[in-house]
């Protein structure tokens, strides 16, 4: 999973039908200090998850179709929870 | 998923059964300014997209369930993008 930032929304009136009925955002990946970490992805929203929220998101198949609760579908990642905060032990490799 | 742009096609005469009758078109990764990112790769397209659309498209295992039938892809075009909205936000 990574941490990112919801930065927008991807609007897609042709698209797979496993996907209707669902929140396309746009996610900046991050690093732990908040710096952007390569470039931005789409994911489907399991938790809704609004603009400007940090979020985690799956990036893997079965766990984000299993969020969206839509089984078999193109869906590679999705939002699984809404990042209240992250806390890191200093000194600690 | 992220976001593409359809660039080309690749046409094969001889190819797997299961890849009979789809479409097979190269597609460009943008970012979310909508410039290039990395290399083109070639995807199946789901959804009846067409040269220079700005699509979303899914990788890896999952590329497959865009049909009943396993498809022997790693890539596969999910969606035609309508709109991408990014308001500015400070962060």
């Amino acid at each position: 999973m990574l941490i990112g930032r919801v930065i927008g929304d991807v609007v897609a009136t042709q698209k797979s039908p496993s996907h209707e009925g669902q929140k396309i955002l746009v996610v900046q990946p991050l690093n732990l200090d908040g710096s952007d970490r390569g470039e931005a992805i789409l994911a489907l929203d399991a938790v809704q998850a609004g603009i400007g929220e940090k979020v985690l998101v799956t990036t893997e198949g079965w766990s984000a179709m299993t969020a969206v609760e839509r089984p078999n579908s193109p869906i590679d990642m999705a939002i699984v929870g809404i990042v209240d905060t992250v806390d890191l032990i200093e000194n600690v490799k | 998923m992220m976001l593409g742009r359809v660039i080309g096609n690749v046409v094969c005469t001889m190819k797997n059964a299961s890849l009979e009758g789809k479409k097979i078109l190269v597609v460009q990764p943008v970012g979310k300014d909508g410039k290039d990112r990395g290399k083109p790769v070639i995807a199946l397209d789901a959804v009846g997209a067409g040269a220079g659309e700005l699509v979303y498209w899914c990788r890896g295992r999952e590329a497959t369930y865009a049909w009943p039938e396993e498809v022997p892809t790693e890539a596969t075009i999910v969606g035609i993008v309508d709109t991408v909205q990014i308001p500015e936000v400070g962060s």
